[in-house]
């Protein structure tokens, strides 16, 4: 299998340098516009001189064809789901059903400022979300507000924060402790909140190091940040002692639930000793990664932390109207409270969390949990396939992803990095590398459920082979890629030179 | 496939787990036909009351906006749509070209010299960029306008609890006198009543306090109006849903931000820089990424990982395919209807046009008042047009001094809508009238 090159016809642009595809300022000429909006010249007489703009508008001018064919051409140079297997460690890259998008758009003209009277749809739906994300995961109550994993991150430390200080501890509880295979957005939410980090090691077993954490705990704890299972793809062996270690000392615990597609009906966060845990829709849920975004990233909590909760909260009456406890407009709205208050201006991202709800109805509870037992058993099976070939970072059962290491590769002269360029060639997406940082030379794979069997022995017949051209030939391997769009790219010359604009023609 | 992993069931793989805690009954419903499910969802659709089905003038951040046909059909591309982040630039050069591109464009619509690749939204992209004025300044104390809207204002004083800023909110015309130890001056232009602010003035006292000036701006307003960089601002913020995104009933959106080239560093989110392949051919990457946290982890310069890709990706077909004619025609319209439409309101009796100063395409009305109570004179009015279907915004929900109407215009706003609001407020107040005289 080779990844399609696609043929884009030569516009007949002269590019300042040699270019897939010209920029839009490079196709630009004065005076060609396309006719979506026209009018509106009195304007002009209503905006005095000293506000109008006097600095030249440079945007480009192009004809609609040009754009459209522009764009599409752009298009066919990205590796999406839509085009083949993808499988990204960590970032559950699972197909994207159709209908998702399609009901999404029975939305897309409301105002998030309408009286509430007119969105009942809009907040019937939300409240349905949430209390269905309560059951999943085992948690009291939901915030739909954060629009990634990060911002849930940052929303929960806030609401450690609260929560200490409303116990009188705010000021002595200053550490928030994360394993060394956690993410990075981790350490850097509880930064964002003011708190210093420390990084607790993992055992032989790629398991939070037990005794290290105790070590590190103290009255001075706000919390930990853990995720299960964690970014090796492995469960934590002794999850619950972990958790209680963290609540003896009066610290809460956070689930990072990037790998959530692992538990989906297999087991609650909210069983196994988490006090709270964030939900990536655009991971486990299924709502299109958008090129790096959007995403969304609700939070389910327990009881204790309910009240800190960012509002406003959506309420339900007596007649089953909702409303927005702190703008209501029934009666007097609600104060704040110990909420922290808003993160974003309006209540979530919203287009994303109808995609993510029509998947939950979609499946119902059977079919979440054939979703996470089927990625389960793709990651064990193509593991199966490639011990033989690769070092296995931790080798025990995994969950639905695994960490190879490159390890032997790298001896014979060919690094994760390489791997990753070859099977570019092969047709396949690259996995993680790099990360988590504990494993040297780390190759993440997570095949998700989406696969069928004959994609993931494709896959797995591809890895083999780079394995053997490391041993035989591993100059052909770090000359990939050689079948994409473009050869490796200079990203050291970007960074100390950096070109972050187009530099408009002379 | 369970023969190849040596094992009977799946469940023999999950020894890990409690047992106590093993496959839980959840209490969900059963699963739909995609049919069902289709039918289903457009039931709760049914429920409410779209933007176009009746008078519509709620605006502010979010704004109903016309898309052209070629901007979902190009920005929603399966390849572009089901890609993420593009961590392997020799497939993802669609993406990486695209936002260098949306950077571009920002950066001349802003007359700012660098844009990132997104933010979440408006909001909390005003947080991020206080931070970052905390930061570049080393103080503590955050000084906004309080005709920012409310949401950011609301948003930032929550980011603000993480490292323990000072928060200061005074009247725009009040800044200078505050700026005395402050890390920014945050001012919006056109604020959230639709007025013109001299920002030039408000950078000026923010660098002689040696802090810097954030300016919240909304897109279509700068095709017409003298833009962030040329006011001597520092960081230019904003929603960017105007720009081609749907409304969506909150999100996802895009949130704006863009610097001058010397705070690049201090920059949250991903940037896009351009670079050459191994053969020569131009190329992007991600660039600058020792900012970010998946190097720099607790000492990078944000958190955010997954931002908001495919909306600037539409942002950026949207300009694309207005140019600098289109963009100015939509802005053009709204200024053009909203004072239309303020000259006819402020001639009702017992209305006036409150907004102070000049106003860009949107204005606060004073109205009469309809009941005495919590409901002030603006409030009531709103319900009163509600019972009307017509949607506009009452002030005193946010703006507690101030008990107005606001009054958003666009592109979208139709002559027979400006006509319903009018006879509207006329009937509503004139029947108020009868019953005060009948007392």
């Amino acid at each position: 299998m080779t990844i399609r090159t696609q043929v884009i016809p030569d516009s007949g642009v002269k590019t300042a340098v040699p270019a897939l595809e010209p920029l839009l300022v490079e196709i630009h000429e004065a005076g060609r516009a396309g006719r979506h909006v026209r009018g509106g010249e009195e304007a002009d007489g209503h905006i005095p001189a000293a506000f109008r703009r006097k600095v030249s508008l440079g945007l480009p001018e192009l004809t609609e064809p040009q754009v459209v064919r522009h764009f599409t051409h752009l298009a066919q140079l990205n590796y999406a789901v839509d085009t083949g297997m993808y499988p990204l460690g960590s970032c559950t890259m699972k197909y994207n059903p159709k209908i998702n998008d399609r009901v999404a758009s029975l939305f897309a003209d409301l105002h998030p400022k309408q009286p509430q009277s007119t969105v009942q749809g809009a907040l019937t739906l939300l409240a349905e979300l949430e209390a269905m994300l309560a059951k999943l995961t085992g948690m009291d109550a939901v915030t739909l507000q954060p629009a990634a994993g990060a911002q849930a991150e940052f929303t929960a430390i806030l609401m450690f924060k609260a929560y200490h200080q409303k116990r009188g501890e705010g000021a002595k509880r200053r550490r928030v402790i994360v394993p060394d295979t956690a993410h990075g957005t981790n350490p850097a939410s509880a930064a964002m909140c003011g708190f210093q980090v420390t990084t607790v090691k993992s055992d032989a077993h790629g398991n939070i190091d037990l005794a290290s954490l105790k070590a590190a705990l103290g009255d001075d704890v706000v919390g930990l940040m853990l995720t299960n299972p964690n970014t090796l793809g492995l469960f934590e062996e002794r999850l619950r002692e972990v958790c209680d270690a963290v609540h003896a000392v009066g610290g809460l615990v956070y689930g990072d639930g990037a790998n959530m597609n692992a538990l989906l009906g297999v087991a609650r966060p909210g069983d196994l000793g988490f006090d709270c845990i964030h939900i990536n829709v655009h991971k486990t849920f299924s709502t299109p990664h958008g090129a790096g975004g959007p995403g969304a990233g609700p939070l389910c909590v327990k009881e204790p932390l309910r009240a800190f909760l960012p509002k406003p909260w959506i309420v339900r009456d007596e007649q089953g109207r909702y409303h927005l406890d702190t703008a209501r407009d029934d009666q007097p709205p609600a104060g704040l409270g110990d909420s922290i208050g808003r993160v974003r201006t309006f209540l979530g991202n919203f287009g994303v969390l109808v995609r993510a709800y029509t998947y939950m109805r979609t499946l119902g509870e059977e079919g979440l949990a054939e979703a996470s037992n089927d990625a389960i058993l793709a990651a064990n099976y193509l593991l199966a396939q490639l011990r033989d070939s690769y070092d296995v970072a931790f080798d025990r059962a995994c969950m639905h992803e695994f960490v190879l290491s490159a390890s032997r590769q790298k001896k014979q002269g060919v690094s994760a990095l390489d791997v990753a360029k070859a099977l570019i060639d092969e047709g396949f997406h690259p996995p993680t590398v790099y990360f988590p940082l504990v494993v040297p030379e780390a190759l993440m794979i997570e095949p998700t459920e989406t696969e069928p069997r004959e994609t993931l022995d494709a896959f797995a017949a591809a890895m083999i082979r780079i394995a053997e051209r490391a041993k035989t030939d591993p100059a052909s391997v770090k000359a990939a890629p050689k079948n994409a769009p473009l050869a490796r790219l200079d990203e050291v010359t970007a960074a100390r030179n950096p070109k972050l604009t187009w530099q408009r023609p002379a | 496939m369970l023969e190849r992993v040596g094992i009977k069931s799946v469940d023999d793989l999950l020894t890990a787990i409690p047992k106590d805690a093993l496959r839980p009954k959840l209490g969900l419903p059963v699963g739909m036909s995609e049919l069902e499910i289709q039918a289903h969802l457009e039931s709760l659709a049914a429920k409410n009351r779209t933007a176009g089905a009746g008078p519509f003038f709620l605006g502010g951040p979010v704004q109903r906006r016309y898309i052209p046909a070629a901007v979902p059909v190009l920005a929603l591309r399966g390849e572009f749509l089901t890609a993420y982040t593009p961590y392997q630039p020799e497939v993802s050069q669609g993406t990486l070209q695209s936002i260098f591109e949306y950077q571009s464009l920002i950066s001349e619509l802003l007359a700012m010299e660098v844009a990132n690749s997104s933010m979440y939204e408006g909001g909390s992209a005003v947080a991020e960029a206080a931070f970052m004025a905390v930061r570049t300044t080393g103080r503590k104390k955050v000084v906004m306008a309080s005709e920012v809207y409310f949401e950011f204002r609301r948003t930032v004083r929550t980011y603000a609890k993480g490292p323990d800023l000072e928060i200061v909110e005074v009247p725009a015309r009040d800044l200078a006198s505050a700026a005395d130890g402050a890390a920014c001056l945050i001012v919006q232009h056109p604020d959230a009543f639709g007025g013109l602010v001299d920002v030039r003035s408000v950078a000026d006292a923010a660098h002689a306090a040696g802090a810097l000036c954030i300016q919240v701006t909304e897109p279509h307003a700068n095709a017409l109006l003298e833009p962030p960089g040329a006011l001597g601002v520092d960081i230019a913020v904003g929603e960017g849903q105007p720009l081609g995104i749907p409304m969506s009933f909150g999100g996802p959106y895009l949130g704006i931000l863009a610097c001058r080239m010397a705070l690049v560093r201090q920059m949250p989110g991903r940037i896009v820089g351009e670079t050459h392949d191994a053969r020569g051919m131009r190329g992007f990457v991600n660039t600058l990424q020792t900012r970010e946290q998946h190097i720099r982890r607790e000492k990078a310069t944000s958190n955010i990982c997954t931002n908001e890709a495919i909306a600037a990706i539409t942002a950026a077909v949207y300009l694309a395919l207005m140019g600098p004619e289109g963009l100015s025609a939509a802005a053009r319209l709204g200024v053009a209807k909203a004072h239309a439409l303020a000259h006819r309101l402020g001639a009702l009796p017992g209305c006036s046009v409150s907004t102070e100063g000049d106003f860009f395409d949107r204005f606060a009305l004073r109205v009469p008042t309809l009941a005495p109570g919590r409901e002030g004179s603006g409030y009531a009015m709103r319900n009163a047009l509600l019972v009307d279907n017509v949607l506009v915004e009452a002030s005193s929900m946010h703006y507690g001094d101030r008990d107005d109407l606001i009054i958003q215009c666009t592109e979208m706003t139709t002559e027979a809508e400006m006509d319903a609001l009018v006879a509207a407020i006329e009937s509503i107040a004139a029947s108020v009238r009868e019953t005060v005289t009948a007392r």
